[in-house]
């Protein structure tokens, strides 16, 4: 039935557990649970990327492999993960929506993602061109986490795996980016992430508590 | 149909009927080992089913037709649940009464009638089980259909042995869309077997219980057939999963050898012996959940089993 050669089977089995990943992400109610399955998605979105680079012999995937493991499956999560310590909000993420409707909203954006992507892949050449729907699912869900949280920091994580499924659509359409860009992103990301991390602090010294609706108001008192 | 196909369905169900409690048994058994407990006897649910057997029935005054009706009913889909399912062997000349979609609806009946029975009576336990035993089976149900579907997209046949067959005599690939429906098959046999993130099997005492409390009413013989037919029932979904998930071992083709069918017996033990271990291990690593939690239980099932088709659709894997 399934007439794919081995190393491309791997290959969407990566792109499901990206997805499976970003849906964890999505019903998850601790920070700290969150922070490592955007750790786990970096680790996936790593592999695949290697996975790429030695299918089609693209040596500037192979950096960006390299690049990809050690900022997004190492190096932010452990920022991350200092952060929480430093600001003790280990349980801080409520769900706006109750977490079964969120995963059948979930779900619908899935579907949507899916009928997007369709006329994308068929211009596409690549081999791995089937997963781009996948990729605009992660970007997609990751919105969905943004939107249905409160707090600053579960709010971070879903940017990150928002760059996450960029960066897995853009492999799975082009066969990655050139490098210039690749470097350029990564480094925006991390300057980002820096700037966001003194940014808590500032958020909570104003109003003590990282919860963003107080940002809403314009002015202290009307 | 050869006589051989009629003997694999015959022993099949004998099977089914034999070892159901064994199972059960078993996952007791693998259950106290991993709490650090003595183990009761791995015959105790035969041994509980006989003493039933042998006592006087006591029904309650207000009790109708519809009370003394239910354990043959329930007992009665789950033997032709097992007759159905492709356990030892996939050409059966039952299997044309029922595709995997009226296999559901088999499980849906004696779930109606055991839900029926009881509020027959009129306790409050009885009326609050069968509550909560349809709230969980009106949500595991449609995460069940899909898992279903799934594996009917891949063999293009909704019938459970001809999907089987088809899974088991293709050639072997990575399949991420059957991995999602796998975990939500196990969901799904969780919450559907009163086993313990949703519902505890071995307590009578908490408020919290659902199949234990439709059992109260029940006594000798109708409590017996009616222990047996869940015993069944977790039997016929370990039966469904291997179908499903791990087809390998059965006797499939229009003339199997006689050796194959003996050779899939031992194979199914097999299978049920890894699977009892892996379900008393759940059960072992995990806390019973709240009922108000058991929807999200049970959507997570869905979920995954939705994710599964759409995977299944996108990637054709």
């Amino acid at each position: 039935m399934s007439n794919l050669t081995f190393d491309l089977q791997l290959l969407n089995t990566f792109a499901a557990l990206l997805l499976l990943s970003s849906f964890a992400m999505l019903s998850q109610r601790r920070v700290v649970t969150m922070v490592n399955l955007l750790a786990l998605q970096g680790v996936l979105l790593g592999l695949a990327t290697l996975l790429l680079a030695w299918r089609t012999g693209n040596g500037h995937l192979y950096v960006s492999a390299g690049v990809t493991l050690a900022l997004k499956a190492v190096f932010l999560p452990w920022l991350l993960h200092r952060l929480i310590r430093r600001l003790g909000v280990y349980w801080d993420s409520e769900p706006l929506l109750n977490i079964a409707a969120t995963m059948l909203v979930g779900l619908i954006v899935v579907i949507f993602a899916f009928g997007l992507a369709q006329p994308i892949a068929a211009l596409a050449t690549t081999s791995t061109r089937s997963s781009i729907g996948i990729a605009v699912a992660v970007v997609l869900l990751a919105f969905l986490t943004m939107i249905t949280r409160r707090k600053a920091m579960s709010q971070v994580v879903g940017f990150l795996s928002m760059e996450n499924g960029l960066f897995f659509g853009a492999m799975s359409a082009t066969y990655g980016m050139p490098m210039i860009i690749e470097l350029g992103v990564a480094l925006d990301v991390l300057v980002a992430m820096l700037v966001l991390g003194v940014f808590f602090f500032q958020i909570r010294e104003q109003f003590d508590s990282l919860d963003l609706h107080h940002l809403e108001s314009l002015k202290e008192e009307k | 149909m050869t006589s051989l196909h009629w003997l694999t369905q015959f022993i099949e169900v004998l099977a089914a009927l034999a070892a159901a409690p064994l199972f059960v048994g078993w996952i007791n058994q693998c259950r106290a080992w991993l709490q650090n407990k003595s183990a009761p006897s791995l015959l105790q649910p035969y041994r509980g089913i006989r003493k039933l057997f042998h006592k006087d029935a006591v029904l309650a005054t207000q009790a109708s037709p519809l009370f003394r009706l239910a354990p043959y009913v329930v007992f009665g889909s789950m033997v032709c649940a097992a007759a159905v399912i492709p356990s030892l062997g996939t050409r059966l000349p039952f299997s044309d009464a029922a595709d995997a979609i009226a296999l559901v609806g088999l499980f849906a009946t004696a779930r109606v009638f055991m839900s029926l029975a009881a509020m027959d009576v009129g306790t409050a336990f009885g009326s609050l089980g069968a509550r909560r035993e349809m709230l969980v089976g009106f949500l595991a149900e449609p995460a069940l259909l899909m898992v279903i579907f799934l594996a009917s997209l891949i063999a293009t046949s909704t019938s459970l042995p001809a999907i089987s067959e088809g899974l088991a005599t293709q050639t072997l690939a990575l399949y991420p869309s059957l991995a999602f429906t796998g975990v939500a098959f196990v969901l799904v046999l969780l919450a559907e077997n009163a086993r313990i993130p949703v519902d505890n099997p071995a307590t009578h005492l908490e408020l919290t219980m659902i199949h234990e409390a439709m059992l109260l009413e029940y006594s000798a013989r109708h409590l017996a057939l009616m222990e047996w037919a869940s015993a069944l029932k977790l039997f016929n979904y370990a039966c469904i999963g291997f179908a499903l998930f791990l087809p390998w071992g059965a006797a499939t083709g229009d003339a199997p050898a006689l050796a194959t069918l003996l050779a899939s017996i031992p194979i199914l033990g097999l299978k049920l012996l890894a699977a009892g271990s892996v379900l008393a291990l759940i059960e072992t690593v995990s806390a019973k959940l709240r009922i108000f939690r058991a929807p999200e239980f049970l959507a997570t099932a869905f979920l995954f089993a939705v994710l599964g088709l759409l995977v299944h659709l996108l990637l054709g894997a």
